[in-house]
Parts: structure tokens; C-alpha cells; sequence
């Protein structure tokens, strides 16, 4: 590990990235050193290794120090790895990790796999010294005067480097991590095939499933978020988690709803609950699925759904229908309200404020005029005056 | 009669058994597959895409509930869920101006910006997956392509193809005219009218009397150059009530 040198990890003029690779761990000779988990980089002309967490922590070695490699497979527990065997350091080399070391060879263990595609690369560059015949310039370095010792390359040529650097090291993760992914949907598919098959047997009361048995059937499926076949409700809508979850729901807004009139809309209440919690939030249907046992549940809040698609939870012990008389007093007073103007007054949100009054329409207290200059509401003097 | 009811129990309860099992081995993968890739998934938004057209094609909705594997290992559902929120929250405070339509474009700028510097990159294909769950709360969240983007609809305001037809004509200038949608839609007047008054109403058109020609109807949500008002996070958290 005395071959190495300190280096700022950009390439220099010449100098072309050939392959690279994650979470790779460094060894001197047989002895592990703290330098656990970086990527490697080898380029026409070095070994490149910068630890993942701290960039600034970067180290190179030429390639012409390099006597041989050999391959080391990979066993239980243990990484495939790379053995790499080095001349010694010459006397004009610049500063490293470490000053000296008993071992002429280094090991590289590829914790995240691609060692075989390192080592061939690797074979490759030590074969055609390609370092031989391109020479490289130095890239422009211009001192930080705060950064003492650290030096950074200017011009094109150092950014375009880094970004492909960076295009390259993406596109590995990716197609390391798509494998993977790929792999884990195989799996996924087969649970989705599974409870279909269950999902039929019920339907076709092929066995008596217990209730028992079913709550924990709709559990699985909300764990994998697979529909559920059966009732075709949303996924596992009425589960154990949606139960606690309308209790819950009860508590944390009775006091806001009290704060707002006794009426919120259900937009209003998830962004609520969600800043509330900050972690583990509740998805839309969560909310939608626990407050529809609200009711079940007898508990102090429901679930109202109005004409217009619009939901809003409500408290128990509100009653729109009253809140209706109220209003038509506001619009009375006023002569005529829009929507705007009766949320302002009355201090609601604008969505719910034209929900009030067009219940109020409907229970035949108000009458709308709906001009291009917006929807206004007046009492329905039909009514009153007969 | 009853022999064969019998062996119809059995199997459904050993599929019941099976499935508990197979699930357990698949969280052990999740999570084996949470520690290596866990950050592709926050830092990568084309990942992301991958990885929900994966689950769409085999019938699995990893956004379904925050209580989802998915959600829990891969931390995919918060990510989604409060973007969700941030979308609820740019829309209410430029409702005013804008009658509850916005372009994806300006959603997705101002997201950024509420978000900070320091957040997770956000795409606009993140952004529709948000809209799209929003949509069971009720409060009329929809998507209406217009010129190969989209238009977001956050009031609960009833817009037909109709309406969305002229939409999508008003994108090109950010404006439209009676005689316009008679040209290219081959509409009557009646029928253009009606749909102008309609987006007039609720507050997603503007009407311009004093253009030269005839009276422009201009989209809010369409102007994209001369926004001047800035809204900043805390205006936005204001702006629920």
C-alpha cells in the first residue's frame, strides 16, 4: 500500500477512463486498512481508488508499477478479489496513505460484484501500455488559498471528464441494480399469481375461509400492494392497519376540526396528518380506506362524500344541514354572496364554502345567478315570499 | 358431496400458508435489495421509472399504502406521498390566479423551489405518479394533456372533452377566440360560447374585451413568461387554511 499516491481523482489531459466499479476494498497485502468501501477506476494510465463517502479522499497508483495480476474467486462470505503485484516504490514518488509496507502486493475485493469485468479490463490496459505512448499533460491547477494543498483542474476538458465519470458510474449502478430488480420482480409476480388463485377458491367458496383468515389475506395483499381480487375494493381496503388507523385519525383531529368549524376536506386532513408525522406517511388510499370505517368504527368523526366529488370528514356532532340556516342568514344579510366572498366572511376554505351553499341550493334555501362574472347566490325568495 | 367441500378447504388453507411463507422470503429480498439500491431509487429519477413500470406490469402498486413493503423497505412511498402534499400545497396558493389549472412545467418549478436546494431531485413523470394517486381524495385532481404536456386540474370543476379540446387549442398562444374554435374545431359559436363562459366561470379563462380584433380568452395557467409573484414555501403553507 506505499505505491499509492494521494491524487485528486481527475484525469489528466490524455489520461482515459476505461472502467469503473463500486464498493471495492483495498488490503495491504494481507492485511485489511481502513480504505472499506470506494470505487475504482482504472484508466490508460492508473489504478484509481476514492472512498465513496469521503470524495476527498482519493489515491492512485501508475499502472506501470504493476508486475502482475492474479484473480482470487469468490468463496462464503468472502468477495471475489483481484491480487495486484507491485515493483517498488520509487524514491521520487509522490505522498500517500502509507509511508511503508511489508507487502509488495495489494488485494482489491470487489464487494459489489464486477470483478471479472475489472480483471479483464485490468489484463487488457497491462498488455497494451497504452501509458507509454500517450503522453499526458498536466491538467491547469490553480492553489485555493482556504484550501491549502487542494488542487483543482479548470477548463472543458476536466468537466467533461467528470461527467462522464459520473454518466459512466450511473449507468453500472443502474444496470447492476436493474438486474437485481428484475430478479426481485420475478418473485414478485409469483405472489401476485398466488393470490390470485386464493382470490378465485374464495369466490368460489371452494373452502371456507375463516374471517380470520381473510383479514390476513387482505393484510398480505396490502403488504405486496396487489388489488384485491375479491371485492374488488381498493387494495385491502378494511384491514386491521386501516381499523388503527381510523382510531388514530380520530384522535389527532378532533382538534383541528373543532379549529375549523367541525368540517375539513380530506385534501386538507392528508397534508395535515402527513406534516404531522414527517416519516412513515400515509398514502391517499390509506386515508380514504381508514376514514371509510370511520362511521363502523362509531367513532366521533365521518366521512361525508358531496355531490361534486368533493370529501370532507366532518365531526359527529356537526350538522351541515344547520350550518345551511346559518348561511343563508350571511347571504341574507349580504344580499347576494359568490363563494369567494362567503369564505372570506365566514373564514373557510373557498372548496368548502361552495359546497355550503350549493347544499343550501339544493335544500331550496338559496337560488344561484351564474354569469361569466362568477356564480353568486341569493336567497331563494320563491320561497319566501309566496 | 361433503368429501370434495372438505379437500376444497384444505387446499385454499394451504395456499393461505404458502403465500405467508413466500412473503417472508420476500421481505428478506426487499430488504437485501433495499441496502444495495436504496439510494438508485432516491437519487435516480429514470430508476424510478423503471422500477414502477416494472410493478405495473406484473399487477403490483407500490404506492398503494405507506404500510406496503414496498413503501416500508424502499422508502419509495414517502418520497411520493409528500410530494404529494407540496403539489396540494403550490396549487392552493395559486389558485387565485390560475382557477385551479397549471401547467406541469410550473407545477414542477415551483415544487423545486419549495423543496430546497438540498432535497432530492424531483422529475415531472414523479410529479404525475403523485397527481395520480391524489386523485381518490376527492378534491379533483386530474391530468389534461395539451400540446405533448399536461395541464393539472386541482379544483373539482366539471371539464369535458369539450373544454379540454379548446384547452389544448389555447395552448399554442395562451390565449383563444370564438373564431379560432369555429376554424379549427368547426364549431358553432353557440357551442364555443358556451365552453368559453364555462372555463370564464370558474376562474381558469380570462377575458380580454379590448383586443384588437375581437375578445381574446386567456389561460392563467398558460403564461408562462410573465409570472412576476413569486410564492414562497411559507406563503404556500399559509395558503392552507
Amino acid at each position: 500500500m506505499d505505491r499509492f499516491s494521494w491524487t485528486t481523482g481527475l484525469l489528466e489531459l490524455g489520461e482515459t477512463l476505461v472502467v469503473q466499479q463500486r464498493g471495492v476494498r483495498l488490503s495491504d497485502g494481507e492485511e485489511k486498512v481502513k480504505f472499506d468501501s470506494g470505487v475504482l477506476l482504472l484508466s490508460t494510465h492508473r489504478l484509481i481508488w476514492r472512498d465513496q463517502k469521503n470524495h476527498e479522499c482519493c489515491m492512485a497508483v501508475p499502472l506501470s508499477q504493476i508486475v502482475f495480476i492474479e484473480e482470487q474467486a469468490a468463496g462464503i462470505g468472502k468477495s471475489a478479489k483481484i491480487v495486484v503485484h507491485l515493483h517498488p516504490a520509487s524514491s521520487n514518488k509522490e505522498p500517500g496513505p502509507f509511508q511503508s509496507s511489508k507487502y509488495s502486493y495489494i488485494k482489491l475485493s470487489f464487494k459489489e460484484h464486477g470483478q471479472i469485468e475489472f480483471y479483464r479490463r485490468l489484463s487488457e490496459e497491462i498488455t497494451q501500455r497504452r501509458w507509454e505512448s500517450i503522453p499526458t499533460g498536466q491538467a491547469m491547477q490553480v492553489k485555493r488559498g482556504s484550501q491549502a494543498g487542494r488542487i483543482r483542474a479548470v477548463g472543458i476538458v476536466g468537466i467533461e471528464r467528470k461527467l462522464e465519470e459520473k454518466r459512466k458510474e450511473t449507468d453500472k449502478n443502474i444496470s447492476e441494480a436493474f438486474e437485481d430488480l428484475s430478479k426481485l420482480m420475478e418473485k414478485a409476480k409469483e405472489m401476485v399469481e398466488l393470490s390470485k388463485s386464493i382470490a378465485n377458491k374464495i369466490k368460489e367458496k371452494q373452502g371456507d375461509i375463516t374471517e380470520d383468515e381473510t383479514i390476513r389475506f387482505k393484510s398480505y395483499l396490502l403488504s405486496m400492494g396487489i388489488a384485491n381480487p375479491v371485492t374488488r375494493e381498493t387494495y385491502g381496503s378494511g384491514t386491521q392497519y386501516h381499523m388503527q388507523l381510523a382510531k388514530q385519525l380520530a384522535g389527532i383531529l378532533q382538534t383541528p376540526l373543532e379549529e375549523r368549524g367541525g368540517i375539513m376536506s380530506l385534501t386538507e386532513v392528508y397534508c395535515l396528518v402527513n406534516r404531522a408525522r414527517g416519516l412513515e406517511l400515509l398514502s391517499p388510499e390509506d386515508l380514504v380506506n381508514a376514514c371509510k370505517m370511520l362511521e363502523s368504527l362509531k367513532l366521533p368523526l365521518r366521512l361525508r362524500i358531496f355531490d361534486s366529488g368533493v370529501m370532507v370528514i366532518e365531526l359527529q356532532s356537526h350538522n351541515e344541514e344547520e350550518m345551511v340556516a346559518a348561511a343563508l342568514e350571511t347571504v341574507s344579510e349580504k344580499g347576494s354572496l359568490t363563494a369567494d366572498e362567503f369564505a372570506k366572511l365566514v373564514g373557510m376554505s373557498v372548496l368548502l364554502a361552495k359546497e355550503r351553499l350549493l347544499l343550501a341550493e339544493k335544500m331550496g334555501h338559496l337560488c344561484r345567478d351564474d354569469s361569466v362574472e362568477g356564480l353568486r347566490f341569493y336567497p331563494n325568495l320563491f320561497l319566501t315570499q309566496s | 358431496q361433503a368429501k370434495y367441500k372438505e379437500r376444497g378447504t384444505v387446499l385454499a388453507e394451504d395456499q393461505l400458508a404458502q403465500m405467508s411463507k413466500q412473503l417472508d422470503t420476500f421481505r428478506t429480498n426487499l430488504e437485501e435489495f433495499a441496502s444495495k439500491h436504496k439510494q438508485e431509487i432516491r437519487k435516480n429519477p429514470e430508476f424510478r421509472v423503471q422500477f414502477q413500470d416494472m410493478c405495473a406490469t406484473i399487477g403490483v402498486d407500490p404506492l398503494a399504502s405507506g404500510k406496503g413493503f414496498w413503501s416500508e423497505m424502499l422508502g419509495v412511498g414517502d418520497f411520493y406521498y409528500e410530494l404529494g402534499v407540496q403539489i396540494i400545497e403550490v396549487c392552493l396558493a395559486l389558485k387565485h390566479r390560475n382557477g385551479g389549472l397549471i401547467t406541469l412545467e410550473e407545477l414542477h418549478q415551483q415544487v423545486l423551489k419549495g423543496r430546497g436546494k438540498f432535497a432530492q431531485d424531483v422529475s415531472q413523470d414523479d410529479l404525475l405518479r403523485a397527481i395520480k394517486k391524489l386523485k381518490v381524495l376527492g378534491s379533483g385532481f386530474g391530468l389534461i394533456p395539451v400540446g405533448g404536456t399536461f395541464l393539472v386540474q386541482s379544483v373539482p370543476a366539471e371539464l369535458n372533452m369539450d373544454h379540454t379540446v379548446v384547452l389544448q387549442l389555447a395552448e399554442k398562444k395562451g390565449f383563444v377566440t370564438v373564431s379560432e374554435i369555429r376554424a379549427s374545431l368547426r364549431w358553432e359559436t353557440e357551442r364555443a360560447r358556451q365552453v368559453l363562459e364555462h372555463l370564464l366561470k370558474e376562474g381558469m379563462a380570462w377575458l380580454d374585451t379590448q383586443a384588437p380584433d375581437e375578445p381574446q380568452f386567456w389561460l392563467p395557467a398558460l403564461f408562462t413568461e410573465l409570472h412576476s409573484q413569486e410564492i414562497t414555501p411559507e406563503e404556500a403553507k399559509e395558503a392552507i387554511p
